[in-house]
This record gives C-alpha cells, sequence and structure tokens, in this order.
C-alpha cells in the first residue's frame, strides 16, 4: 500500500508527488485559474444581490419585504411548493417501487420518459397548459362553461410547478433502490409482512436519505421556478405573482432595491438548500460507513 | 444470491405502483406535451415551414443555439479545471467552494438574471472595468453567453469530478515510470478516461443552455435579430395571441431537445461502459 501525502505538502521530494502530481507553479496557476473563473460567474453575481439589496439601508430592505404585494408572493410560493412537492413525492416512490424491485417491458423507455420535463424548456412547459387549458385550447371552452379558472391562477401556477420539479425525486430513488435489490423485502415478505409494512419498516428506512435529498432538490426549484409559471401565470399582482414573479415585476418598475431583497430572500433559500444538501450527503455518509462497519467481514 | 428476472416477484404492488407513475405521467407530461404537436400538426407542413423559417426566428436559433454551445465549451474547459482542482489539491476553503459549485442549480434563474445584469452592466462591479476596454456585456449577445455559462457551469464539474476520484493513481504512475512527462500522461491517459464523462457534462450544459429563460432576458437587453433567444421569442408570439406560431417555434426546440436527450443517454451509457472496464 502506497501512502499518498496531500498535495499541498511543501515537500517536493516525495515520490508519488514527483511522478503523479504536478509543479507547484501548476498547481497554483490552476487553482487561480478554476476560483477566478467561479468568482466571475459565482461569487461575485451572489454578493451583488445582498448588496444591492441592502444598499439603501435595513430598514428599506426589510419594508421591502413586509409589503402586502411581496407577502401575497411569499404566500403564493409556499402554497404551490407544499402541494407540488408532495404529489412528485408520491410519484416517485411509487414509480421507483415498480422500476426497482420488478422486471417488466419498456422499462428504459419509462426511466427516459421521467426525465423528460428536465430537457423541456421552461417556456415550452408553461406553454402547453396553455395550449390545454387557454380560452382557446382544447378544454377551455368547458372551462369556461363551468365557470373553473386553471390559467391565469393558482391551479395553472401549480401544474406548471409540477410539470418542472417532476423527475427530482423519482431520479434520486431509482438508482438508489436498484443498487439495493431486493433481498430484504422478500425476506420481510417470507416472513409474513405486509406490503405497506414492508415499505415502512424495511424499504423507507433504507431510502430515506435519497428521499430527503430529492425532495431538497424539488422544492427549491418548485420555489424559484420563473419561465413556466411566467407563462400560465398572467401576472396579476397579489393574485397570481409568485416570489421570482414579484423579482421580475419590481425590477422593470425601475424598483432595484425592492427587486433585490425579494431576490435576496430566494438567494438564502438556495443558500439553506445547498446547505441542507450537504448535511443529507454527510448524514448518508456516516450512515454507510456505520454499515460497513457493522458487517462481519469486508467482501 | 439471485440475478434472474423476478417476473414471478413475491412483493406485491406492481401493478398499484405501476399503474399509477404511468397514469401521473401521462396527465402532467406526455397529454399536454403531445398537445403541442397536434396544434402545430393543425397548422400544416407548408405555414409550419414558414413560421419555422422566418427571418427573425432563424436569427433567434443562431443566438440561443450558438451562445449554448459557446457557453457548453467554456464550461468543458474551465469546469474541467474546477473539477481537477477540487479533486486534486487541497487549499483553503475549499469544501465551501465545492459547495457552492451547485449555486446555479439552486439560485432561482430570475435572481442570477438581475444579479449577472447588476454585475455586468455598465455601471457594475465588472462592467465598469470592461466598458471601457470596448466590451460591453449586458444587453448585448455577450451578456447571454454569461448567463448561459453560470446555468450550465455545474453540469461539467459534476460529470468530471466523480470519474476523477476514482481514477487509479497507479495508471498514472505507470504512464511516469515508462517515461512520461505530466502532460503526456494528462493528454494520454488520463483525458481518454475521463472523455465520456467531459463529453456528457458538456451535452448536458448545452441542452440546458438552449432552454434557458430566466437568467437571459433580464441581461439580453432582447432586440430582435441581435440579441432575442427562440423561448424569448415563443413569449412573444403568446403575447400577440399567436398561439399556432408559438406552438411552430416550441414543437421545432423540443425537436432539437428529444436528440440531444436521446445523444446523452447514449454517452452515458459510453461513461458507464468504460468506468466499468
Amino acid at each position: 500500500m502506497t501512502v499518498y501525502l496531500p498535495f499541498s505538502s511543501s515537500r517536493e521530494d516525495v515520490i508519488p508527488v514527483a511522478t503523479t502530481g504536478e509543479p507547484a507553479w501548476v498547481r497554483w496557476l490552476l487553482i487561480a485559474v478554476a476560483l477566478g473563473f467561479l468568482g466571475l460567474v459565482l461569487f461575485v453575481p451572489l454578493a451583488a444581490v445582498f448588496y444591492e439589496a441592502l444598499k439603501k439601508g435595513i430598514d428599506t430592505y426589510f419594508a421591502a419585504l413586509v409589503e402586502t404585494d411581496a407577502l401575497a408572493a411569499i404566500k403564493l410560493t409556499l402554497l404551490s411548493a407544499a402541494i407540488a412537492v408532495p404529489l412528485n413525492l408520491v410519484f416517485g416512490v411509487a414509480a421507483a417501487w415498480a422500476i426497482a424491485k420488478f422486471e417488466f417491458r419498456g422499462k428504459q423507455w419509462l426511466i427516459t420518459l421521467i426525465d423528460l420535463p428536465f430537457s423541456v424548456s421552461p417556456v415550452i412547459s408553461g406553454l402547453i397548459y396553455v395550449l390545454l387549458f387557454g380560452a382557446h385550447g382544447w378544454f377551455g371552452p368547458w372551462l369556461q362553461a363551468h365557470d373553473v379558472k386553471i390559467l391565469f391562477a393558482v391551479p395553472g401556477i401549480v401544474l406548471a410547478t409540477i410539470f418542472v420539479t417532476f423527475p427530482f425525486v423519482a431520479r434520486e430513488l431509482i438508482p438508489l433502490m436498484q443498487a439495493q435489490g431486493t433481498e430484504e423485502e422478500e425476506a420481510a415478505r417470507v416472513l409474513g409482512a405486509s406490503g405497506w409494512r414492508i415499505f415502512w419498516h424495511v424499504t423507507l428506512p433504507n431510502i430515506k436519505w435519497g428521499l430527503l435529498y430529492g425532495v431538497i432538490l424539488c422544492n427549491a426549484r418548485a420555489m424559484g421556478e420563473f419561465g413556466a409559471v411566467s407563462v400560465v401565470s398572467g401576472h396579476i399582482r397579489g393574485q397570481t405573482n409568485t416570489l421570482p414573479l414579484h423579482v421580475e415585476i419590481l425590477y422593470n418598475e425601475y424598483n432595484f432595491v425592492a427587486a433585490f431583497a425579494t431576490a435576496s430572500l430566494l438567494a438564502l433559500l438556495a443558500l439553506l438548500t445547498l446547505a441542507l444538501k450537504g448535511l443529507v450527503e454527510w448524514m448518508s455518509q456516516q450512515r454507510q460507513q456505520a454499515d460497513i462497519s457493522l458487517e462481519p467481514s469486508p467482501p | 444470491m439471485t440475478t434472474a428476472p423476478k417476473r414471478h416477484s413475491v412483493l406485491p404492488g406492481f401493478n398499484l405502483t405501476l399503474g399509477y407513475a404511468l397514469l401521473y405521467l401521462s396527465l402532467i407530461v406526455l397529454i399536454p406535451l403531445s398537445a403541442a404537436f397536434i396544434k402545430a400538426a393543425s397548422l400544416g407542413w407548408d405555414a409550419f415551414w414558414a413560421v419555422i423559417s422566418s427571418p427573425r426566428v432563424l436569427a433567434s436559433y443562431r443566438l440561443s443555439f450558438g451562445a449554448a454551445l459557446l457557453a457548453a465549451g467554456i464550461n468543458a474547459f474551465f469546469g474541467l479545471i474546477v473539477a481537477w482542482v477540487l479533486v486534486r489539491y487541497t487549499f483553503p476553503g475549499k469544501r465551501l467552494i465545492d459547495a457552492l459549485v451547485d449555486l446555479p442549480f439552486a439560485l432561482p434563474t430570475a435572481v442570477a438574471g438581475i444579479a449577472l445584469t447588476a454585475v455586468y452592466a455598465g455601471n457594475g462591479w465588472l462592467g465598469r472595468y470592461l466598458e471601457p476596454l470596448g466590451v460591453k456585456v449586458a444587453f448585448t449577445p455577450l451578456g447571454v453567453l454569461v448567463a448561459l455559462t453560470f446555468i450550465g457551469m455545474p453540469f461539467v464539474v459534476r460529470t468530471v469530478q466523480p470519474v476523477l476520484e476514482d481514477l487509479e493513481r497507479e495508471v498514472e504512475e505507470a504512464a511516469a515510470s515508462l517515461g512520461a512527462d505530466r502532460w503526456q500522461t494528462f493528454r494520454r491517459v488520463i483525458l481518454p478516461i475521463i472523455a465520456p464523462a467531459l463529453l456528457t457534462g458538456f451535452s448536458l450544459a448545452f441542452a440546458r443552455a438552449v432552454g434557458e429563460y430566466g437568467s437571459v432576458i433580464f441581461i439580453a437587453g432582447n432586440v430582435p435579430m441581435v440579441s432575442e433567444i427562440t423561448p424569448l421569442l415563443i413569449i412573444t408570439k403568446l403575447e400577440q395571441y399567436d398561439y399556432v406560431g408559438a406552438t411552430a417555434i416550441a414543437v421545432t426546440m423540443l425537436i432539437a431537445s428529444f436528440i440531444l436527450l436521446l445523444l446523452i443517454n447514449v454517452l452515458q451509457g459510453w461513461s458507464r461502459h468504460r468506468r466499468g472496464n
């Protein structure tokens, strides 16, 4: 076994560094290029959000956030995520159960179709619901006759949100459950456990971190979606405006401080998402290591 | 251990879960998407062609696909360096920077759009230094490129990173012991191993950038024929109640995306195959 020293080591005479490492000047150049690139496209814009939001002081900042239209936008954003995320969660679990625990024809096609919404432009994700529920759409005349509003109302926003966040939970769970196989569930079945019992007591503890990971990403996209929601919302202030749409309206009115204040709320949500994501990754790694140490003999 | 196909599995719930998954998939994704194709078909071939090949639409394809391709190329180059630095070297703040690479996935596109505009506008933090040099970024096609680079950034890093982590040092040591210098080892040994992952990340970044809307419209300036992306053109047609025109352009984009999706699936299969060996 060769022991590799960390590559920041200043001791250039250590053999592994000399044969498979780069000279110090190359290392620092590459680090500088990487950080410079990330700084230009990532860190500077992120800092700019908070700087612009707080430019006129903390009072103006909070005033922008507690204004009635902003509060309505926060409420609608939370509501649509609260509907879209659980629905996609149930779908993700059902699809992953069928795909990972059973063999059937066309499975690969199903997996590809589940990923489809990720390769559709957000604008088109909104457009398709306009074609279905708009005044000249398939169901438009019927909806109008029965006085049901979907487009330019909350149901349309929820539908578009569901579409763009559709694959998140399923694509996390499918590979995870496929890798875990069916042996534990089969053992529980042989011992007489019902389907629900197997799921709650055997499958769910095994997939909980993957599930949480999918939900966190799904939620971030649900709250932050702009393009799809923008097409179906109708931009009615205080009624059909989500937070990202509120940012756009304020920005286009040259109300920059309020726009960036609202944007900073969404940026904080993104940072929180990344922190939670890191935490979940760390927890599941801990679990894996615990599992390995519990095994009597390594394979 | 059994690897035989479980056609007669003892586990329950197959009909229920597959049935529900198919129903939900059809209601949310398949039926709405097919509505776009049926609507476009109602147009007839000649009229369809007239819409999707009009000069303004062609100019938007050139910008959307061209800028997306260029942004994916920039991301492939710098993404590889970022992945390399994160896997091979240690430096202060590395873990934090590793976590922040995913920011474009988590940050709402509208927020990215106004932030990039604030930074790269003529009076912005970076724009004020670029403008005297004659480089105008915001409200030009260059702004579109910056936005698309931002949203495609994590794809290459995140596809290349795990492959670099799995790379066995013995291979590099063998190359070194046979007299290869570091650059030769990289070009002849490492690059061929990570090439499928690099290409996958490139295509994922490209596919995402082609359809991007939120982060672009704020910084682009949206001048027809110059800095107008295809998704914006769809919105413009919708706002003029030209549903058929909007759908025709959308269907063209959908077909392009589906071809890309197939290509990415093939690439990922290749990448997995390479790593398996």
